[in-house]
C-alpha cells in the first residue's frame, strides 16, 4: 500500500488535468478553493473557475444555469453545505430537470475532525440518494476518485461523488463499473458492506479476522445509487452474516441501502456500523473514528459477536 | 410590432390564461395577469427566438422565476407558437406537458425548471455568466415577484450578477405590492427595491406603470450600461384585467369558476 492521500487531493489534481482537454468543465467553489483543491484548477482555467463567496445556494442555482447552456459544472464545497444547506436547489433547480451537474463534495464525516460536528457531514448520502436522477459515488481512495469521475462525466445527468479531508491508503487499482460493487475479499463466514474510507478499515479488519480464523468478504460500494444488489444479496446469502461499515448516520444511509436490499432475501445476522443518531464532536480524524466504533479492531469485535 | 398589435395580444394571453385556470380549476391568476405586459413584450418584441426551433444555438433566454405564473408563459408560447392552443387545456392536468410549475424537460420553449422562489434568477445568473464567458451574443431575461425578493436567494444572485459584471442579465421584478398572505409591506416589507437593486450595483430602471405597453418595451430597449446587469422594477396591478381580481390578494392562487369565470371572460373579450 504506502501513499497516504486523501480523496479531495486525488480530486483537485485529477480535475485540473481533465480540464486541460474537457473544455467544457467549470468549477464552481463557495470561498473553499484552497481545501477543496479547487484551486489547482483554478489556477490553470481561471476563466473556467467561478467562485461563489460564500454563497452555496447561488452557487448550485448559477450551475443549473451553466449546465442549461452546454457546460459541465462541478460544483465544491463542504459535503455538509452543499448537500445539506443548498439541498432544496440541488433538486429542485438540478436533479428534476435532470441538469448535468456533477457535486464532488469534500469534507464528509466525521474525519473533518477538529471543526466539529457543524462540520461533519453524516447525512449527505442519504440526503443525495433519496433524489430521483442523482447517481451517488463515495470513491474509497485518490485511484477510485479518478475513476469515479471519469464514470461522472459518462453520465448525462446530477451526480454527487463524497470525498473526505482525511488522507488513507491509496488501494491497488480496480476495474470501476458504476452500479457494480467491488468484490476485495472473498470469505464465507460473514460479509463486511462498506465504502469510502471505511473499505481500508474493512480490509485490515479482514486480515485481523483470518488470523482468528474467520474469513470476511469485504465489498466496495463504491456506488450508493443505483444499487447492487445481486452482488450484495449473493455474498449475503453466502456468509450469513452482514456487517455494513459506514461514516455517516446509520440511517440513510449504505446500512439501509442494503438492508433493504436484503429483505426478504433470507435470514441474515445484521447490523450497522456508524453513526448511532447521533451528531459527531470535535477531536483528530483517529480520535474520532475510534471513538465511533469505526476502526479496523472493532470492526474485528463487532463481527466476533454477530 | 405595432404597440396595437402588441395590445391585442396580452388582451388574448390574459383571455388564454383565464379559459386555463378555469379548466384546470387550480392555479395563480393574480400574478400571472400582473406580468402579462412584460411577457408579451419579452416573447413579441425583444427576444431572439425561433418556436420552430425552440433549442436554436444562440437564443435569447427567458426565465420564469415566479414560477407559479406559469399559465401567463405557457399562453404566451402557445401564442408565439411553440405549441398548439389546443394544449393550454391540459394545465395541471396528469400526463400535461403543462405542469403546475414550468418544466423545462417537459414543455417545449420553457428554459428552466422554476417554481421554488429565488432560483430562477440565481439559474438565470448562471445562463449569463456561461454566455458572457463564451462570449457568445444570448440575452438573459428574468421575471421575479416582490414578494419573491423576501428569499435571501435573490440576494446572493444580485451579488454575483453584479460582481461578474453580466451587463447580459435583465431581472424584472414584477411589483404588485400583495402576496399569499396579504401586503407584501404587512407580511415582510421589501423596501423600495428600486433602490436595493441600485446598492447592489444594478443599472435600474424604475417602471411607474408595468401594465403600460408602451412604458414596458421603452424599459425593455433601454441600453443596457457595460459591466452592469440591468434591473426593471415594474410596477403593476395584480390581477389586472379583471375588475374583481384587481389588487385583491385571495385571488394569488385560486382559480375562478361559475359567475366569477363568465364574468372574467366576459371582461377580458370586451378589452
Amino acid at each position: 500500500m504506502g501513499d497516504t492521500v486523501a480523496t479531495r487531493v486525488a480530486y483537485g489534481k485529477y480535475l485540473k488535468e481533465l480540464g486541460a482537454t474537457n473544455t467544457d468543465i467549470v468549477v464552481l467553489d463557495a470561498d473553499l478553493a484552497v481545501t477543496t483543491n479547487t484551486n489547482l484548477f483554478r489556477d490553470a482555467y481561471p476563466d473556467r473557475f467561478f467562485d461563489c463567496g460564500i454563497q452555496e445556494c447561488n452557487m448550485v442555482g448559477m450551475a443549473a444555469g451553466l449546465a442549461a447552456m452546454g457546460k459541465t459544472p462541478f460544483v465544491s464545497t463542504f459535503a455538509i453545505f452543499g448537500s445539506g444547506r443548498a439541498y432544496e436547489i440541488v433538486r429542485n433547480a438540478i436533479a428534476y430537470p435532470n441538469l448535468n451537474v456533477k457535486f464532488c463534495l469534500t469534507h464528509a464525516g466525521i474525519t473533518v475532525g477538529e471543526d466539529g460536528a457543524s462540520h461533519q457531514s453524516i447525512e449527505d448520502i442519504a440526503l443525495m440518494r433519496v433524489i430521483p436522477n442523482m447517481t451517488v459515488f463515495v470513491p474509497s481512495d485518490a485511484t477510485q476518485v479518478k475513476q469515479a469521475m471519469d464514470a461522472a462525466l459518462s453520465i448525462d445527468g446530477p451526480v454527487y461523488i463524497r470525498l473526505s479531508r482525511f488522507a488513507t491508503d491509496v488501494l491497488p487499482e480496480k476495474p470501476f463499473t458504476p452500479g457494480k460493487a467491488q468484490v476485495l475479499r472473498e470469505g464465507t463466514d460473514v460479509t463486511l458492506v462498506a465504502c469510502g474510507l471505511m473499505v481500508e478499515a474493512c480490509l485490515k479488519a479482514a486480515e485481523q479476522l483470518a488470523q482468528k480464523g474467520i474469513e470476511a468478504t469485504v465489498l466496495n460500494l463504491h456506488t450508493i445509487k443505483p444499487f447492487d444488489e445481486e452482488t450484495v444479496v449473493s455474498y449475503a446469502q453466502k456468509t450469513k452474516k452482514v456487517l455494513i461499515v459506514e461514516e455517516h448516520s446509520v440511517i440513510g444511509g449504505l446500512g439501509d441501502a442494503t438492508a433493504t436490499a436484503l429483505c426478504g432475501k433470507g435470514t441474515f445476522a445484521f447490523k450497522k456500523l456508524g453513526l448511532q443518531d447521533v451528531f459527531g464532536e470535535s477531536g483528530t480524524a483517529a480520535a474520532l473514528l475510534e471513538s465511533y466504533g469505526l476502526t479496523p479492531e472493532n470492526i474485528v469485535k463487532e463481527v466476533m459477536s454477530l | 410590432m405595432e404597440l396595437q398589435e402588441l395590445k391585442n395580444i396580452t388582451g388574448r394571453i390574459r383571455y388564454n390564461i383565464i379559459k386555463m385556470l378555469g379548466e384546470s380549476q387550480s392555479g395563480h391568476p393574480g400574478g400571472s395577469l400582473s406580468s402579462a405586459e412584460i411577457v408579451t413584450a419579452l416573447y413579441f418584441h425583444t427576444m431572439h427566438i425561433d418556436p420552430q426551433n425552440p433549442t436554436m444555438e444562440g437564443r435569447d433566454r427567458f426565465v420564469l422565476s415566479k414560477g407559479h405564473a406559469a399559465p401567463l408563459l405557457y399562453a404566451t408560447l402557445a401564442e408565439k407558437g411553440f405549441f398548439p392552443k389546443e394544449d393550454l387545456m391540459g394545465l395541471r392536468k396528469l400526463g400535461s406537458p403543462l405542469q403546475g410549475h414550468p418544466s423545462m424537460r417537459k414543455c417545449p420553449g420553457v428554459e428552466a425548471s422554476t417554481g421554488s422562489l429565488g432560483q430562477g434568477v440565481s439559474i438565470a445568473t448562471g445562463m449569463a455568466l456561461a454566455a458572457k464567458k463564451s462570449g457568445t451574443s444570448e440575452k438573459i431575461y428574468t421575471l421575479l415577484g416582490d414578494g419573491e425578493t423576501q428569499e435571501g436567494l435573490v440576494w446572493e444572485a444580485a451579488m454575483a450578477a453584479s460582481h461578474y459584471k453580466l451587463d447580459n442579465l435583465t431581472v424584472i421584478v414584477d411589483v404588485n405590492g400583495l402576496q399569499i398572505d396579504g401586503k407584501t409591506s404587512d407580511v415582510m416589507s421589501v423596501g423600495d427595491l428600486a433602490k436595493r437593486f441600485a446598492a447592489f450595483g444594478f443599472h435600474v430602471i424604475d417602471l411607474a406603470d408595468g401594465n403600460d405597453m408602451a412604458a414596458v418595451i421603452e424599459a425593455l430597449d433601454t441600453p443596457t450600461k457595460p459591466g452592469m446587469p440591468k434591473a426593471i422594477i415594474a410596477h403593476t396591478v395584480k390581477g389586472k384585467g379583471v375588475s374583481f381580481m384587481e389588487n385583491q390578494a385571495g385571488w394569488h392562487g385560486k382559480a375562478p369558476s361559475g359567475e366569477n369565470l363568465e364574468k372574467a371572460l366576459q371582461e377580458l373579450e370586451i378589452n
